[in-house]
């Protein structure tokens, strides 16, 4: 699984000729297509063990086309064989034909833009064994940080090779290709008389040999152990202080907020008029920062050949920009921002999120800080359940946690504990940003603090 | 006969649908993979067409069609295995697919091998009898007058309603499972669901209220839903929650409604009695077979083949028929879900529960229709038993972690006073571990149901049926504000 999986300059001229000669068919004189194509390998070990080695060679074609009273079908295939492609065109026609009149996507303004430069060299796929002697050594040395760790029940290594092109009936071609490497490592510790602890952490680069392995088992450990005495926590109201890991995962949760799709659909707590408008703290900023350096996954265009870009999405604690496709930027009289995906109805999803202080309060001195605060707090270091636990269209919350409640000075584990609340006024209730900012592998914050926050416990 | 290792066919492979005329190709893969050390080799094939539908207020808003072939093999050498999914199905393709799966294992390909391959039995055919299923389904136009008369029925029946939605989707699959054991097996699956959803806003009040209706091989199915029935249901729960007040977080007993509110068992329980679950020392349950592990009024079943129940299954994805499995009778635990793989490591024979969302994804021991069996008692004797508690009328998603701690949403969820239902509640997550609630389900009523939904776990997103009667929990924890 080495090489690459396919020539892509290759497959756009292939498929640029395929697709003029079967749209002819149909009369279509507007089309659209996007293509990926990836190589991975990923392994799974048990004790040392190599318990399963994965590997697979995916390609895949999403088709849109326009008939003639400019109705939008699309369809999408893995089969690229000519039959598989022409059963694809002729299905986007037949779907074309339901196509929504009240609302039909066109090509993005900006779909032969130039693109941004991304520095997303390629790296070498170092094959399946050398990742598996990777892992194991990884897992044994995780294993060996402390006699409670027993087990590391949910660890991977992978890497992938992942190609992808947007190209379109009036000459628009784009194309990237993007190496990536991923490290997980989840513990599980358990001691006498105890309940087992479980925690884990989690590492991308873009190729294995710049995986941060050291880092990710440190910090694994470091997670799982600092679990292993833990307390039943009262149910009450705390002041809370939320890991990046925890902020981001929970700003992502509702990025409806920000999403002009969401806001047309009617299912986003923001309207068309709440751009300016106040949302949060003043001292809060948010941005979508897709071409951050240390967003591993970078694309440089969107689905719908949209370039990408870092865009200021709160600033100042009021909404500056929402997230918009070819058709909701249209609707909004703005330009598209490179979130959408491709389809009739192009859906709109963020990047890579950045949260930070806002411009005036850059400077100020921290009043709290998670390490040497001596107020009593609840540190959130990640929360679970967010698919069930997250109602976006109401603004609502309740998630299972893995956190510390801090006394004193003293940071012991909360045993089993949710975290409930309305994002509005978690927004609004933010008391404090710390100064540094730390990157994830899903954006980049500071610890942010909350006031207030409801905190169900078994005590 | 003992095969030998020559040129792979490519002949008839192209062909559409799959059936005998793969034989030859498969047969010289699997001694391919036999020769060069395999203990066990797995070739699964599938072929797939695709329709999604959505419609939001009143228009259809996208048709989303999709394609697509593609095989998933997979090698054993003792306990390991290896596996390569391609969409590939040339010969070539599938030679290299194999090697790869090969390679993992650190196998060879060899000239002459000790180790031989007798040979695929006759094809067991799941589908002579779903041939045409396909072409019975409703078409584009029929679906999209269908979904289009429940959003407008969700309009006329709902209140303060921002947002309407109605979905439907279509699967229809074809799969074929060839084995260096003999197995030979091929099936066509069709999955179909719709799904309607509304939020409700007035001022600062929100709702939002979802239901999903599955079946399993029946290509009427859409033809025979009633549109009325489920856009009034889903109407009345979104209207009474609307103004409803957050719940106060605490210890409580709770009932917990029949149908869609079996995913608390699925979640907490079922997962834990995968064989997947052992082998990864996840489940505080992998040394209690014969052990009381929930309360005696807990009897608990997994099977696949209820009919047109939405995780029902002619074979499953290791070409099985799948088994009726008793997890646990009167609270003393039988039985774990197993697969080829967990046979393997763990001992547990295969119960047909082999299953994997596609081909990129090598089969797991996962659930298919899941519940708990009926009680004696009518649903009222729950609610009346109890003097200060919740009622969970509606269960939203859940998940379980790696500790077997659970938690659940409750859609629509309402207090308990004095034995009797009172205000509706919002914003109820219900928190917990299998091994201390199970022994705390104390009573079944006698109103068993079940429920579509979907399962996402180490093998993908599968269709699965969820279902119990009504049941009693003496206490859990409830989340809240």
């Amino acid at each position: 699984m080495n090489s690459l999986p396919i020539d892509m300059n290759k497959l756009t001229v292939n498929l640029l000729d395929r697709m003029n000669k079967y749209v002819s068919k149909y009369s279509i004189k507007q089309w659209d297509l996007g293509a990926t194509a990836s190589t991975d390998s990923s392994v799974q070990v048990d004790h040392g063990i190599a318990k399963q080695l994965k590997g697979s060679q995916r390609s895949s074609v999403t088709i849109r086309v326009w008939n003639n009273q400019g109705l939008v079908g699309i369809t999408s295939t893995s089969d690229l064989s000519d039959a598989g492609l022409q059963k694809s065109v002729h299905g986007a026609y037949e779907a074309s034909l339901f196509g929504n009149p009240n609302e039909s996507p066109q090509f993005s303004e900006l779909c032969k833009a130039p693109l941004p430069k991304l520095e997303r060299p390629l790296k070498k796929l170092l094959g399946i064994q050398n990742i598996l002697e990777i892992l194991i050594e990884a897992e044994s040395s995780l294993l060996s940080t402390h006699k409670s760790i027993s087990s590391v029940p949910y660890n991977g290594i992978s890497e992938s090779n992942y190609q992808r092109i947007y190209i379109n009936s009036e000459g628009a071609n784009r194309s990237l290709n993007n190496t990536q490497a991923s490290l997980y490592l989840y513990a599980r510790a358990e001691e006498l008389r105890k309940k087992p602890r479980s925690s884990g952490s989690v590492r991308l680069a873009l190729g294995v040999e710049d995986l941060d392995i050291d880092g990710c088992i440190l910090e694994a450990s470091k997670r799982t152990i600092s679990h292993l005495n833990y307390i039943p926590i009262r149910t009450d109201k705390y002041l809370v202080c939320f890991t990046p890991e925890a902020i981001l995962e929970l700003i992502s949760s509702f990025s409806s907020m920000f999403n002009a799709r969401a806001v047309i659909d009617g299912v986003s707590l923001s309207e068309r008029d709440s751009i300016g408008k106040k949302i949060s703290s003043p001292i809060f900023s948010l941005c979508d920062n897709a071409l951050h350096p240390s967003n591993i996954g970078a694309t440089s265009f969107d689905g719908e050949g949209t370039p990408t870009q870092n865009i200021t999405i709160i600033e100042s604690g009021r909404i500056k920009n929402f997230l918009h496709s070819e058709a909701t930027a249209r609707s909004f009289g703005v330009k598209p921002t490179g979130h959408a995906g491709m389809g009739a109805k192009a859906s709109v999803s963020p990047d890579w999120f950045e949260i930070g202080r806002s411009k005036e309060h850059k400077n100020k001195t921290n009043n709290l800080n998670h390490r040497n605060s001596n107020e009593e707090f609840v540190l959130i270091e990640s929360l679970n359940a967010l698919h069930s636990g997250v109602k976006a269209s109401q603004g609502s919350f309740s998630l299972p946690f893995d956190g510390w409640l801090v006394r004193n000075g003293e940071t012991i584990s909360i045993e089993a504990a949710t975290v409930a609340g309305d994002i509005i006024q978690v927004l609004n209730n933010i008391v404090e940003i710390e100064m540094d900012s730390i990157v994830t592998h899903s954006g980049i914050s500071p610890h942010v603090w909350v006031d207030g926050l409801s905190i169900t416990g078994e005590a | 006969m003992v095969l030998f290792i020559e040129k792979i066919p490519e002949k008839d492979v192209a062909l559409d649908s799959f059936g005998c005329h793969w034989q030859t190709t498969l047969e010289s893969l699997l001694a391919r993979g036999r020769s060069a050390g395999a203990d066990f080799v797995e070739i699964f094939l599938e072929n797939v067409d695709h329709l999604g539908l959505l419609a939001e207020q009143d228009s259809i808003t996208s048709v989303s069609p999709s394609f697509g072939k593609g095989a998933g093999i997979r090698v054993f050498l003792g306990k390991r295995d290896g596996f390569v999914s391609t969409n590939d199905l040339s010969a070539n393709g599938l030679s290299e697919a194999l090697d790869k799966a090969l390679g993992m294992l650190s196998l060879q390909v060899q000239d002459s091998s000790l180790f031989s391959f007798e040979g695929l039995g006759d094809l067991t055919d799941f589908s002579t009898q779903k041939k045409l299923w396909l072409e019975n389904c409703p078409k584009l136009k029929e679906a999209t007058q269908t979904i289009l008369l429940a959003t407008d029925l969700l309009d006329k029946k709902g209140k303060h309603l921002q947002a309407r939605r109605g979905s439907y989707s279509r699967i229809w699959q074809e799969v074929l499972v060839a084995a260096s054991d003999g197995t030979f097996s091929k099936d066509i699956r069709l999955h179909q669901s719709i799904g309607v959803n509304v939020l409700a806003a007035d001022r600062e009040f929100r709702s939002s209220i979802g239901r999903r209706y599955g079946s399993s091989d029946r290509p009427n199915d859409l033809r025979e839903w009633d549109p009325d029935l489920s856009t009034r249901e889903v109407c009345e729960s979104a209207d009474k929650m609307l103004y409803a007040d957050y719940v106060e977080a605490g210890q409580l007993p709770a009932v917990l409604a029949n149908k869609f509110g079996g995913v608390i068992f699925h979640e907490a329980c079922g997962h834990l009695l995968e064989t997947t679950q052992i082998e990864r020392g996840t489940t505080p349950f992998s040394e209690k077979i014969d052990h009381q592990i929930a309360n005696t009024a807990v009897t608990a079943i997994d099977e696949g083949s209820t009919d047109g129940a939405f995780g029902s299954l002619s074979m499953d994805d290791e070409g099985m028929k799948p088994q009726k499995t008793i997890l646990i009778k009167n609270g003393v635990l039988k039985s774990f879900l197993s697969d080829r793989a967990g046979e393997l490591r763990t001992g547990h024979p295969r119960t047909g529960s082999g299953r994997r969302q596609s081909h990129t994804f090598a089969a797991a021991s996962r659930m298919r229709n899941t519940y708990i069996a009926p009680g004696k008692y009518n649903p009222e004797d729950l609610i009346s038993s109890i003097d200060n508690g919740l009622y969970c009328k509606s269960m939203g998603g859940g998940s379980v972690g790696p500790t077997g701690q659970f938690n659940f949403a409750v859609e629509e969820g309402y207090l308990i006073k004095n034995g009797e239902l009172s205000k509706p509640v919002k914003g109820a997550t219900l928190i917990g571990e299998a091994k201390e609630i199970m022994p705390r389900i104390s009573m079944c009523a006698n109103d068993l149901d079940l429920a579509a939904g979907y399962c996402g776990s180490v093998s993908g997103n599968i269709n699965v049926t969820v279902g119990q009667p009504h049941i009693k929990v003496d206490s859990i924890t409830v989340g809240g504000r």
